[in-house]
Order: structure tokens, then C-alpha cells, then sequence
């Protein structure tokens, strides 16, 4: 089936909506299926819409999705789709597939930069600092400073890997 | 501190002291923190929302910031003083739902409270008069590092402090601003002013906050996104933005004043009539014909009042105070009178 909006892409999601008490079904390509939500979310709040976007570039098979739980405590992803919100901070790491396309839609990025709490202070600087190179390293590229660019790539390289050793070692973190 | 000693005290935001109090009433910013791998309140068992009580209030009780504060157990408070709270600004409609294992730390200046076991174990705000986002993010950002000394917040490096709701994870931090803007309101650019904020990512809503209804052309605009920029710069974006409709708010007063003061003016007196000598009046009249006399106060067109008359007003005429101050429930009916009453008083 093809998409009922642009009429090109095969439809992957189906919206009933009923206006006037009148039921209108939509096919909706996953391009089209956004555009939608980001109309719709004019005019509604966005944390009951949480629950319905959380699908949309989700990468499992529903019958998979069904089955995840999050070892903490307990709480299932079907969960989070009926009420928008999650059991308890592991649940990030447990949903962590479908959550990411859902954060990058409601916030526009996937990595957090701030404030870190006494305990991950020194993994937020590693981060940062890697941050801080990679913009050095998108200049050197634009002013064609080759040697240069590949000094920092060694060095971004390095913090990364610090970065996931004490992700490692945190343990917990989520992804 | 018992809360009938905040009755007849003006909350430190509502002095109107700070810069742009004209236009902005009030800076609140918020910061939503949980403890690392304790369910989500609305997920965790009886014995886990009051551990996680028992834990906040040990936290509380080590701040310096929070010396004088109050812990007040929400289930220990009559339904009066929850409505009492939420109409000081103090905590969310939503935190008398379910009251047993919450919680709400008022500091006695009100510039600081911390809701514990709303929808996040902790939100911790403050609340500051005027334009004033750098030394609402300063306080806050001070009591949250002290908070963390005894508490394990949860949080990743990828991810930042995560929260309850998806929406608030990364900076779970929330700032927003109390705005009264008649005049972009009166001049028909109010509709454009949102539309352009919505873009923005920046969102608007009534004088309660979330799920509210404006109002007496109050507003309560908000950042949206708490993931992906550091705090200061959420904070520095948003307040150029809000400089921008504060601008707009005192042009767009400027030329009313030039080019209708007549109409303004008959506008303003008029509201001023009907409070001076209604017999019975609603709560929402009463905001509505209130914020044109707050507007006539800044615009200089009511010389004999005060702001501090017109923000008492305000606070006071809110139901739960009214109910306080009488001691006593009473009807819708009987407030209406009794608000009446106490308008006419403050404005003889």
C-alpha cells in the first residue's frame, strides 16, 4: 500500500482519526507519518503524544517490542507506550533502540551537554574535551590543514575510547 | 515555620523588584532529578517512595541553602493548604494527586521550593521577581550541587539526568517566565508573537502552568528542549529570545499610549470602577479586570495605586487565601462576596 500523502513511498503507518465523529483512515509513508505528528502536535501536548511517536523509526518487529522489559524494575516498553513516561532510569538503557529516533525527534540531539552530577564529572569532561576537538577538527578540514586534521582525529579517537572504558566502568550507563 | 505565617506575606517574586517588572513578573527554573536505578514515583511501591522521602529530607537537612526551609508531607496538609501551595506558585496541581509519600520543601522567602515524589523523585525550584534567568540558574544550579553531595542522581553520559518523561531528560531543567503582555495582546500581535516562539521550540502557557488556560494576558513561556546544549546556553538563547518579546511588549505599550491613551485610559478607569465597587465578582473577573490595572500602574495612568497593593490583590483573592484569611470553607458564592469585600478595602 502507498503512502495516502505523497502517494510514492509504501505506507507503514496507519492513523484512524476521528474528527466530527467521522473516521478517516490514513496510510502514512514514515516521512509523511512525521510531518503529521509535528501538525499534530500543535494541537495537542507533547507528552501524550509521547507514547505514539515512541514507534515511528523504531528499528524492532513489533512482536519483539512486545517482550521488552527492563530488568530494574520490571517495567515493559508497552508500558511506556500507554502512559509516555518510564519506570526508572535503567528503563533508558533497556529501551534504549526505540528511544533514541523518539529523543532525536523531541529534542533534535542524542548526547547530553551540561551539568554532570559529582559522580560522572570526569567522563563529562573527557566528553567534552572531545567535543571541543571535534569542532577544532571541523575547522582544520574547511581551512584544509590536513596534518593537523588528522592530529586531532588521533586525538578525538583516544578521548572516545577513554570515554567507553569508563562507560564500562560505570557500568550502568546508558548508551 | 507554619504556612499561616506565608498568608500575610507577599512571596520575594511577587515584590516586583527585579529588572523588567513591568512586563515580567516573575523567573521561575526548574531542575527534575531522580536517584540512580529507584523506580520513577508513579512506578515505585509504598516503601519506595518513602525511602526515597527519607533519603531527600536527609539532603535537605545537610543544605546550607535550605537552613530555614520546611518539610511539609503533603498527606499531613488539608486539601485548603494544597490548593493554598499550588496558588502561591509553590507546587504543581498535580502534586495533591495521590498525596500520600509526597512531599514539598518550602524555604520561608519562597524563592526556593522542591516538590519530592511528583512525577520525578525531585523537583527543585526557584522562583525570582523580574527578568532575572542568570541568578535563578545560579541559585538553582548551587542547591542542586549541594542536593548531590547526599543524593545518587540518576544520569548518563550519553543521556544526562534522566527524568520520568522523555521530554525532560538531558539539563532536566525547565526555565520559565510569568509575562503580563496586554499590550501585544490590546494591538493583535499577540497570536504572531506565539506562533513565532512555537518555532523557537519555546512554548506558552497559562498562569498555572501546563494544562492552564491564560488568563488577565498573563502568560507562562517555556523552553522545550533539555538535551543536546549545556544549560547556560539553553538559558542565553532563551533570554535573547525573551528580550525580543519584552521589546515588542513595551513598543507595542508606547504607541497605545500615544496613539489611544483616550481609550486606554477609559479602559483602565472603567475596570477600576467595577472593582472599586462590585458587591460580587469571580476569581477570573477579578484577574481580568486586575490586569488592566496592572497595566494602568505601569503606564502611569493610576497614580494612587501601588504595585504592592495590586500584587496583594492578586495573591489574595485567590480562593484557598481567601478561605485562609476567613479561617474558614466557604462557598463559591460566599468567596465572591468576600473577595468584593476585600478588593474594596485594598483600594479605598
Amino acid at each position: 500500500m502507498l503512502c495516502d500523502i505523497c502517494g510514492k513511498n509504501e505506507a507503514t503507518v496507519h492513523l484512524t482519526e476521528i474528527i466530527n465523529n467521522e473516521v478517516t483512515k490514513l496510510h502514512l509513508c514514515e516521512e509523511c507519518a512525521k510531518d503529521k505528528a509535528s501538525e499534530m502536535e500543535e494541537h495537542f501536548g507533547l507528552a501524550e503524544l509521547l507514547a505514539g511517536l515512541a514507534d515511528f523509526g523504531g528499528k524492532l518487529e513489533s512482536d519483539e517490542m512486545t517482550k521488552l522489559k527492563c530488568p530494574n524494575c520490571g517495567f515493559t516498553y508497552m508500558d511506556f507506550k500507554k502512559i509516555g513516561r518510564l519506570g526508572c532510569s535503567e528503563c533508558y538503557t533497556a529501551f534504549k533502540k526505540n528511544l533514541a529516533p523518539l529523543l532525536k525527534r523531541i529534542h533534535g540531539a542524542d548526547q547530553h551537554y551540561g551539568k554532570a552530577p559529582i559522580k560522572a564529572q570526569k567522563a563529562a569532561k573527557v566528553r567534552d574535551d572531545a567535543q571541543a576537538l571535534r569542532a577544532s577538527l571541523q575547522k582544520a578540514i574547511e581551512l584544509e590543514e590536513f596534518e593537523e586534521a588528522a592530529k586531532l582525529r588521533d586525538q578525538i579517537k583516544e578521548l572516545e575510547k577513554k570515554l567507553e572504558n569508563k562507560r564500562n566502568k560505570e557500568g550502568n550507563q546508558a548508551g | 515555620m507554619k504556612l499561616s505565617e506565608l498568608l500575610n506575606r507577599t512571596s520575594e517574586w511577587l515584590k516586583s523588584t527585579g529588572p523588567n517588572a513591568d512586563i515580567v513578573i516573575s523567573t521561575r527554573i526548574r531542575l527534575a532529578r531522580n536517584l540512580d536505578k529507584v523506580p520513577f514515583t508513579n512506578w515505585a511501591n509504598k516503601k519506595q517512595k518513602e525511602q526515597i522521602l527519607v533519603q531527600v529530607k536527609e539532603a535537605v537537612d545537610k543544605s546550607v541553602l535550605l537552613k530555614e526551609a520546611e518539610f511539609f508531607k503533603m498527606a499531613e496538609l488539608s486539601e485548603l493548604d494544597r490548593q493554598f501551595l499550588i496558588e502561591r506558585h509553590l507546587m504543581s496541581p498535580e502534586h495533591t494527586y495521590e498525596p500520600e509519600h509526597k512531599a514539598l520543601v518550602v524555604e520561608p522567602r519562597e524563592i526556593i521550593s522542591i516538590m519530592v515524589n511528583e512525577e520525578d523523585h525531585i523537583r527543585m525550584q526557584t522562583v525570582q521577581s523580574g527578568f532575572n534567568l542568570r541568578d535563578a540558574w545560579s541559585l538553582i544550579d548551587k542547591l542542586d550541587t549541594e542536593l548531590n553531595q547526599a543524593l545518587n542522581y540518576a544520569y548518563s553520559v550519553k543521556l544526562g539526568y534522566l527524568t520520568a518523561c522523555p521530554t525532560n531528560v538531558g539539563t532536566g531543567m525547565r526555565a520559565s517566565l510569568m509575562l503580563h503582555l496586554p499590550a501585544l495582546v490590546l494591538t493583535k500581535q499577540i497570536n504572531k508573537v506565539f506562533h513565532a516562539l512555537a518555532k523557537l521550540g519555546i512554548a506558552v502557557r497559562g498562569l498555572y502552568g501546563e494544562g492552564t488556560e491564560a488568563i488577565g494576558n498573563f502568560f507562562q513561556i517555556s523552553n522545550q528542549v533539555t538535551l543536546g546544549r549545556p544549560e547556560e546556553d539553553i538559558i542565553g538563547n532563551f533570554e535573547r529570545i525573551m528580550n525580543q518579546v519584552i521589546t515588542r511588549e513595551a513598543q507595542a505599550r508606547r504607541f497605545l499610549i500615544m496613539k489611544d491613551r483616550d481609550e486606554l485610559k477609559d479602559k483602565i478607569l472603567r475596570a477600576y470602577g467595577t472593582l472599586k465597587n462590585a458587591r460580587i465578582i469571580t476569581s477570573n473577573e477579578t484577574i481580568n479586570l486586575m490586569s488592566n490595572i496592572r497595566f494602568g500602574v505601569h503606564m502611569d495612568l493610576l497614580p494612587d495605586i501601588s504595585i504592592k497593593t495590586v500584587n496583594e490583590i492578586f495573591i489574595m483573592t485567590q480562593p484557598a487565601h481567601l478561605q485562609k484569611l476567613e479561617n474558614k470553607m466557604l462557598t463559591a458564592d460566599q468567596r465572591d462576596m468576600k473577595r468584593a469585600d476585600l478588593i474594596r478595602e485594598k483600594l479605598k
